[in-house]
């Protein structure tokens, strides 16, 4: 068991990091021009989309993968 | 370098001293008033004095008012106004029973002062990869860091120590990063936090004499945001959280709504006849870090409170190696 949760640590730092590398490679270069006045709001708007998009698509893999590592002990 | 050494000392010794000595007749004055709760792992009939808070967030606000003094930083004003109305919402929350979305909806708005005093950097700091400038969607993460670090703490205090033993893990980790990252001033100043801490646990650890109540727990859980915040260091402070994280992700995936502990029915953990902790079938009861702990069989609360401990250490490791990983770019 203890094992399993040293193992589902170690997934969740990954999965930080690997998410933390997307969220880099495709919002840190984002950005739009021709907004005017506007020209932050609208492409941060665009990326607190992605980001919660992201951080949907990390809950469920974490779901997943929590299933899959407690499979034995989630009986209860 | 001497200029940050004497403040840093000189913090720490008060932020220690002070719930070192304040603690035990806040426990006298508590058990006076009858301000006590039953310990519901103890054979016996204990009750145990409660709220703690009142001599944590006495501990955080001296010693960062006398940092104060030597660094007019507005990040510290930041610490000390919203740790304090974290704690105040933990108070109403420990004298009445308030609804399950009161903790989050205040403790957001308690974030707001970092807001205001413009405590905080928009880019948000990845290992490996580099930062990335999120204006917009940063004041949302102050707005939602505040809650979430004040809950998984209050969360994870549910055994005598743990929640005071596992700050002290944390937010020395959260130190030595922010010193690994050369920000020397905000590590200082998130110093106080470990050594308050430490001075609690003394008086928290098994057999508890006193509590921290949901007065101390959103105490240490907002600091600690706060810290993250203003140090830049939000990745690393969630990682060396993870095992508090972890508790309130299987709580929430559980019973898949925002919900006090109390208005839970099934319970996840019961006791044996020698009173160890025993994980439940109840299938109604959530899931959490201490049922999955104890599934593969009893243990005492003193060693689920080490296995946790054990947990919050490796993650500390994995947080130090994050920081180190902050100054490698691919």
């Amino acid at each position: 068991m203890k094992s399993g949760l040293y193992g589902f640590l170690f997934a969740m730092w990954s999965l930080i990091i690997i998410g933390g590398g997307i969220m880099v490679v495709l919002l840190g270069p984002f950005t739009i021009q021709q907004f005017g006045d506007f020209h932050w709001i609208i492409p941060s708007g665009i990326k607190v989309t992605i980001a919660l998009v992201l951080v949907v698509i990390w809950i469920l893999i974490l779901s997943k993968l929590k299933n899959y590592i407690f499979k034995k002990e989630l009986t209860f | 370098m001497i200029e940050l050494i004497i403040p840093a000392i000189i913090s720490c010794i008060i932020a220690f001293f002070v719930v070192y000595f304040s603690t035990p007749p806040l426990i006298k004055i508590l058990v006076k008033k009858n301000y006590t709760v039953k310990d519901m792992n103890k054979k016996e009939n204990v009750m145990v004095a409660r709220p703690g808070g009142i001599s944590i967030i006495l501990g955080i606000v001296i010693s960062e008012i006398v940092l104060y003094g030597f660094f007019q930083l507005n990040e510290i004003l930041a610490v000390i106004i919203t740790t304090t109305a974290a704690f105040l919402i933990g108070y109403v929350d420990d004298r009445k029973v308030m609804g399950g979305w009161f903790k989050p909806v205040a403790l957001a708005i308690a974030a707001l002062p970092i807001i205001f005093l413009g405590a905080y950097d928009t880019d948000l700091a990845f290992p490996l990869f580099g930062d990335v400038q999120i204006p917009l969607l940063y004041l949302g993460l102050i707005i939602f860091m505040i809650p979430i670090t004040g809950n998984t703490i209050n969360s994870i205090d549910v055994l005598n120590g743990v929640a005071s033993g596992f700050m002290v893990i944390a937010s020395f980790t959260l130190s030595i990063c922010l010193f690994i990252l050369q920000n020397y001033e905000i590590a200082i100043v998130s110093l106080p936090l470990g050594f308050v801490s430490l001075a609690f646990y003394k008086y928290h650890k098994i057999p508890s004499k006193i509590f921290p109540g949901d007065s101390g727990a959103l105490t240490f859980g907002a600091m600690y945001g706060v810290i993250a915040i203003i140090g830049g260091v939000e990745i690393i402070a969630a990682i060396a959280l993870l095992p508090a994280v972890i508790n309130s992700f299987l709580f929430l995936s559980s019973v898949k709504r925002v919900v006090e502990h109390r208005q839970i029915k099934g319970k996840p953990v019961e006791h044996t006849d020698d009173f160890k902790l025993k994980a439940t079938n109840d299938k109604t009861a959530p899931v959490t870090l201490v049922r999955l702990i104890l599934a593969s069989g009893p243990l005492t609360e003193k060693q689920v409170g080490f296995a946790i401990f054990k947990l919050a250490i490796f993650s500390g490791i994995l947080a130090i190696i994050t920081a180190f990983m902050m100054g490698v770019s691919l």
